[in-house]
């Protein structure tokens, strides 16, 4: 049954890709922007809820629930100053800044945090597993899935059954019809940048969870991120 | 109208004959310097020439292209292993097997150019960089040429590169300083070769079609201009060319290993900043680019990583603010 319990295990460890995916691909589906330095932000939101655990000593879950917010900020700062002033229809500027932001990232990260490896620690809850009959698997790979699963549906809700994501979707198709019904295009790709890194937390929290992290791991991040866009398909959220 | 307009078409202004003298006198210099410059001076030059070289050659796919190509050290990679293999297996002297460097980079450009021009612009920047990454991942396997951890260059092999005796001996020099005035030679003749050439392409026929391509893709397909062939042809002489300047880079270091020849870092991410802030889309862009960047490289590499932090804020800095870098 070692086949079934490989399958098992790859669909669960997708759980965490999708994670890293669903952050790229909302931003990218709003505003066409693929932001280079997504790898890194999510390193930089595993130090960051790593800092809150070992500040507070509360569980990360808790800890990545402040840190949320925190991080919502720092993305709509960044949408609202930096990357706003960029987007157009030359492709060039957008790349070359998210390229800059990605080297700037890791080595601040480095500066600050170390290239020591780190790890977020849940205690008991790392090797506990649970027998489903034909095959065992990890609580925390399965946690992984689950909020995976969530996640999407919840985005999934938040575009097809609220106000921002009407929003969302007619920027998406046309900002400038898009802002003369009242939306402003530039604070709505702030908030998406926004909810992105909120998404990014949930990412980072089961990355830090789940293996060791370090100030240089953000580039390969990025390219699982970028593989399970390609493959599941270009930008499903907000862009048709 | 009843008479013809006269039409007078200028390609050159006397502030362009002055630079090209200009540009004549320092190559002339740049040929005879090994007999006056100290040994420093010739690493520094050389380690400015093929990074100029390479930002030439990305300025010409990005900046004249439209294709934003994030994946260039992995022709840097390639070449430099290509060159190894040369040496190492079949026993070439390196000069010629940097022959080799430029044939295996344009053997890669081929499957990568047909995979990542399916896809589109951002995504065209990723595509090429898993490409690398995937060929770096292929090369760390081959064990004969140290797998992961790299290998140097035989010392028979650095031993005899053709010409160093001859260099030796008409400036009195070591062994190891003649290789370096060799390199530095080479990377002279390439760097020259690579700017001569972009300057004939962008003002032969197809350099209109590239340029008139970049400005408004419709509207060039339009009165004709084949966009498909003409990327090829330039994302395939670039590739080509950019693995002769890491097979270069590599001979002068005579050690590799995978990481540092297929390193984003030093092969894509300096090469980006060199452009961006000397002003992309322009010949003269990557020259002052580059020397900007070696001032700052020279001044404040010992601070280390604060140092890479403040080119990446530096490059943010100028997208925002002066879009058209330094020289505009």
């Amino acid at each position: 049954m070692i086949w079934l319990d490989t399958l098992v295990q790859g669909l669960l460890l997708g759980g965490l890709y999708a994670l890293f995916a669903a952050g790229l691909s909302l931003v990218f589906g709003i505003m066409r922007l693929v932001n280079l330095a997504h790898g890194d932000l999510i390193v930089l939101a595993a130090f960051v809820v790593l800092v809150v655990v070992e500040a507070t000593g509360l569980n990360p879950f808790l800890s990545a629930l402040i840190a949320a917010p925190a991080l919502f900020a720092f993305g709509w700062a960044l949408q609202w100053f930096v990357f706003n002033r960029v987007l157009g229809k030359d492709i060039l500027p957008p790349l070359l800044v998210t390229f800059g932001l990605s080297i700037a990232l890791q080595n601040g990260m480095l500066e600050v945090f170390s290239a020591d490896s780190q790890r977020i620690r849940v205690g008991a809850l790392e090797s506990a597993s649970v027998d489903l009959g034909l095959v065992t698997v990890g609580i925390m790979p399965l946690l992984t899935f689950a909020s995976a699963v969530a996640v999407i549906f919840t985005l999934n809700q938040i575009f097809y059954r609220t106000a921002l994501g009407r929003a969302f979707r007619a920027t998406s198709d046309d900002p400038v019809t898009a802002s003369l019904m009242g939306i402003n295009p530039r604070s709505v790709f702030a908030v998406a940048t926004g909810l992105a890194m909120v998404i990014v937390t949930i990412a980072a929290l089961y990355l830090g969870m789940r293996s060791n992290f370090d100030p240089s791991i953000g580039p390969a991040r990025l390219i699982f991120a970028f593989e399970a866009v390609i493959i599941g398909a270009l930008a499903r959220f907000g862009a048709r | 109208m009843k008479h013809a307009m006269q039409v007078t078409v200028t390609t050159r202004t006397r502030a362009s004959t002055v630079a090209g003298s200009v540009a004549l006198g320092l190559i002339g210099l740049g040929l005879i310097l090994p007999a006056f410059a100290s040994r420093s001076l010739i690493q520094d030059l050389f380690f400015i020439l093929t990074m100029l070289t390479l930002a030439q050659l990305w300025n010409l796919i990005a900046g004249y292209g439209g294709m934003v190509s994030v994946g260039q050290q992995a022709f840097v990679g390639i070449g430099a292993y290509a060159m190894f293999a040369g040496v190492i297996l079949l026993g070439w002297d390196p000069v010629f097997a940097i022959l080799l460097g430029g044939i295996a980079a344009f053997l890669l450009a081929i499957p990568m150019a047909f995979f990542a021009f399916r896809l589109q612009g951002a995504y065209f920047a990723i595509g090429t960089w898993v490409i690398a990454e995937v060929t770096r991942l292929i090369i760390a396997q081959w064990k004969t040429l140290g797998g992961g951890t790299g290998t140097s260059l035989p010392r028979e092999a650095t031993a005899d590169i053709i010409g160093v005796a001859t260099i030796a001996n008409l400036f009195d020099l070591r062994d190891a300083a003649a290789r370096d005035v060799l390199a530095y030679w080479l990377a002279l003749a390439l760097a020259v070769g690579t700017m001569a050439a972009i300057y004939a392409l962008l003002r032969s026929r197809n350099g209109l079609a590239l340029a008139a391509l970049r400005d408004n893709d419709n509207a060039a397909r339009s009165v004709g201009v084949d966009a498909g062939r003409l990327k090829w042809l330039v994302f395939l002489a670039a590739a080509a060319m950019t693995g002769l300047v890491g097979a270069l880079i590599y001979m002068q270091t005579a050690r590799i290993s995978p990481d540092a020849a297929f390193s984003v870092t030093s092969w894509t991410a300096y090469v980006i900043f060199i452009v961006v802030i000397g002003g992309i889309g322009r010949l003269e862009g990557p020259i002052l680019g580059v020397l900007v960047f070696w001032g700052l490289q020279t001044a404040f590499s010992d601070y280390g990583s604060w140092y890479l932090l403040a080119l990446g804020l530096i490059a943010i800095a100028v997208m925002l603010f002066a879009r058209g870098g330094f020289g505009a």
